[in-house]
């Protein structure tokens, strides 16, 4: 168990997930489950939302899962997962499974911060055995690059599109990672792709205590953020440095930054390669880019308080 | 493949065959091609942790090729290919050319 | 084999059977009228009588959810509803049947909003009638209780695996007490029999995916295939009813044929009304007049021949509505009474009477009105007005 962590020893696992799915080139999700995945070394049983995600990877008898995986609906990953996660308890009690198996949800954030809010919200106060996996894009890609309430401030998408009166998404977002930590389950992070081993560390941690968890984890799409194939681990990497997704855990209450930049980078160095910022950066939109920045640096400020590392 | 009929198909559609998406070649969805520059690759492994696609063959802990059958072209191993003294260990060249 | 006569509501019965059935695994969420099923059944629990693990949900959605999740899992899942639940039940419950997943529900039956009413009437059950899920129909607390139990054997079948719904009356039959039968504990046990998990989730030695993307080139097969296998259901449910008779000493069929085989007029009706109904029959066939009724009991799939058969001598027939199919022009009961008469050229004129929606008492008078009317069509041949509410005020 103790092999150093290290993507030499990693790489000599198994990759649950095969090759062969039919996720977009250069998707930042399929990246998250593969380091999830490998995290773990427990036996996996994944449930998954409906989203890019659970269309790409199995489609009539072309499953890329190499572990027992489900898939219900949109708006149940974590009902679903709540069900089978039971009745392995009950199987265990009555002694008719002797392994321990872990169990992992994955859902777009279309499936988890809307659709799907209810029914996450009431698996991790009934304390359900599991980890939520959020992979956070950022709007509905797998329909077409709809808002979502996870849709940052100013995007444009497909229906918030900029206009001559409305410049993109006009609310901020939802802070979810937060909310799903006023549930006061034992433990909830954010991570990113870019930082590979703050993300598997992270998901061993969860994978290690009883209970609900929750992760919200970005995942770069290049079809919805207009950027390019090849950009998904430079733009998680741009989030992370401009604060505009930090690193941090919450366990049983206590906040931590897992990552400080040395140098924290403008909002605009993450939004400029991103098609879907474009008119923030066009003359009279200087007020919106302000704002923005300010929503990340008060967002910034409060987790460096909170964790004790201003 | 001749298509299954009704007798055939699993009930409940449940996949019995556990990574059987293996048989569904992503390859010819390229439109760039990763070329792999051995003297210039530290061994670093980035291609194969950020690879969207398991298509970074890897053996014994170090990186031995692309796996053309499901590389999609996307170019991220390049682009995160920090190569060896300003070197790129990974190139992505246009297909067929 | 050992009964025990009990003074029992519905509700309590169909607690009692699922106890007796111990399942593995239940997801619930409360609503009037069920709610009482899950509080008693809970009550099992807490007291260590039955060794189900309870998700409590926090919606029918859920529910059903977790139910679809414990029963791919592999094991014994069972939950109870009712109306609005199974309204937002309702994408669920294609999915679990979709996925043949053995899961046995209890619907208390109760009409839908708006306007909002929490009474008993058939409209949830119908509006789920088309979802791919077995349905069994009771006409009081004693079929509730034994169609509970078969339902597990129904749905487990290793030629079915589908779910089931079983259908009581909300209040007339959930609330109201009667006398009727337990049987033994240990003959419940040995007549469901230990489950058979198929494709289970859990199995890490073999993992499975459920829930695949179907595209045009497979999505008909699978629905035919779904399609096939109801046709098998009325078969395995005359099978699992002659075994039930063995330690219950109580005949089920697909329907109920009451005084038919003479008659010469019919009522058909579904549940609590049927036996008022009976009554008035009685009554009637005192005074030299041969009516008789049929009361479905496997009402998904639908045994369009063996109703057909049976009804196909009489002269006239009323079909009585606890539902309206709205735009459908006629109750959802009657349309597939007339499709089983289809086939018969010189079959019944068929009449259809919509009757107690959202709790509307079903009196005496309803089923005399009713076969009245029948006794003029058989001598006429005529029907007056095919369809019409009873006992609604102008």
């Amino acid at each position: 168990m103790a092999t150093p962590l290290t993507l030499k020893e990693l790489s000599k696992k198994e990759i649950l997930l095969t090759s062969g799915h039919r996720m977009c080139s250069g998707c930042g999700a399929p990246i998250i489950v593969k380091m999830v995945l490998l995290a773990s070394d427990y036996p996996i049983v994944a449930a998954n939302a409906t989203g890019c995600l659970e269309v790409s990877t199995c489609i009539s008898d072309y499953t890329a899962w190499k572990i027992p995986w489900i898939h219900n609906a949109f708006e149940n990953a974590a009902a679903t997962l709540s069900g089978v996660e039971t009745m392995y308890r009950f199987l265990k009690k009555q002694g008719k499974i002797d392994k321990d198996i872990k169990f992992i949800a994955f859902g777009g954030d279309g499936g988890t911060y809307d659709i799907g809010f209810q029914s996450l919200s009431g698996a991790m106060e009934r304390g359900h055995d599991m980890l939520y996996v959020c992979y956070d894009n950022g709007a509905y890609m797998n329909t077409g690059i709809q808002r979502s309430s996870a849709t940052p401030y100013g995007a444009d998408t497909t229906t918030c599109p900029v206009g001559s009166g409305i410049q993109g998404k006009p609310q901020p977002r939802k802070n979810l990672t937060k909310i799903m930590a006023a549930h006061d389950i034992p433990y909830t992070a954010q991570a990113s792709p870019s930082h590979w081993m703050d993300l598997v560390k992270k998901v061993k941690k969860a994978l290690e205590i009883k209970g609900p968890k929750f992760m919200n984890i970005l995942a770069p799409c290049n079809r919805g953020w207009r950027s390019r194939t090849d950009d998904a681990i430079q733009l998680s990497r741009l989030a992370v440095e401009t604060c505009y997704w930090p690193l941090y855990e919450i366990e049983n209450g206590v906040t931590k930054v897992t990552f400080k930049p040395k140098e924290k980078k403008p909002l605009a160095d993450f939004l400029k390669p991103q098609g879907r910022f474009k008119h923030l950066f066009a003359p009279g939109n200087e007020n919106m880019l302000k704002n923005f920045q300010e929503m990340v640096d008060k967002e910034w400020g409060y987790l460096l308080k909170a964790s004790g590392t201003e | 493949m001749k298509l299954k009929g009704w007798k055939n198909v699993n009930p409940g559609a449940v996949c019995t065959e556990a990574g059987s998406a293996l048989q569904f070649k992503t390859g010819s969805w390229r439109a760039y091609r990763p070329r792999w520059i051995e003297e210039n690759c530290i061994q670093c492994l980035f291609c194969w942790a950020y690879c969207p696609d398991m298509a970074v063959n890897v053996k014994d802990g170090k990186m031995t090729g692309f796996n053309y059958d499901y590389c999609k072209g996307c170019g991220i191993c390049a682009l995160e290919c920090p190569g060896k003294k300003g070197n790129k260990a990974i190139v992505m060249e246009e297909e067929g050319k | 084999m050992m009964a025990k006569v009990v003074a029992v509501t519905g509700n309590e019965a169909v607690a009692y059977a699922l106890r007796q059935v111990n399942p593995d695994v239940s997801a619930a969420y409360p609503i009037t009228p069920a709610t009482d099923i899950m509080q008693r059944f809970t009550s099992y629990v807490s007291n260590g009588q039955v060794k189900t693990e309870m998700v409590l949900a926090e919606s029918e959605h859920s529910a059903m959810s977790g139910c679809i999740g414990a029963s791919a899992a592999g094991g014994r899942v069972m939950t109870a509803t009712s109306s609005q639940g199974l309204a937002l039940m309702w994408e669920e419950l294609f999915i679990a049947s979709g996925s043949r997943l053995p899961i046995v529900m209890a619907l208390v039956n109760r009409a839908l909003s708006a306007p909002l009413n929490i009474h008993g009437d058939h409209s949830d059950g119908m509006g789920a009638r088309d979802c791919g899920w077995i349905q069994l129909w009771s006409e009081n607390a004693q079929e509730a209780y034994d169609n509970t139990i078969q339902a597990f054997r129904i749905a487990e079948h290793m030629d079915v695996r589908l779910p089931v719904m079983v259908c009581l009356d909300g209040f007339i039959i959930s609330h109201s007490i009667e006398r009727m039968e337990y049987i033994d504990d240990d003959a419940v046990k040995n007549f469901v029999g230990a489950f058979k998990a198929v494709n289970p989730l859990l199995d890490i030695e073999h993992p499975v995916s459920y829930g695949p993307l179907i595209l045009p080139d497979y999505y008909m097969e699978y629905r035919k295939a779904h399609a096939e296998v109801m046709a098998k259901v009325p078969g395995i449910v005359l099978d699992v009813a002659k075994d039930f008779e063995k330690i219950a000493s109580r005949k089920y069929g697909l329907f109920e044929a009451y005084r038919l085989d003479d008659a010469e007029i019919g009522i058909v009706i579904l549940n609590s009304a049927a036996g008022t109904s009976k009554d008035v029959i009685d009554s009637f066939r005192e005074k030299g007049i041969k009516a008789g009724l049929l009361k479905p009991r496997l009402f998904r799939p639908f045994p369009y021949d063996e109703i057909g058969n049976e009804l196909k001598h009489l002269k006239a027939v009323c079909v009585l509505d606890r539902a309206d199919a709205f735009g459908g022009s006629y109750g959802p009961l009657f349309i597939d009474i007339a499709a089983s008469l289809y086939p018969h050229k010189n079959g019944p004129v068929l009449s259809n009477k919509i009757y107690g929606l959202g709790g509307r008492d079903y009196l005496p008078e309803h089923a005399e009105y009713a076969i009245n009317e029948l006794v003029e069509i058989a001598k006429t041949g005529k029907v007056k007005t095919l369809k019409e509410y009873i006992g609604v005020r102008e």
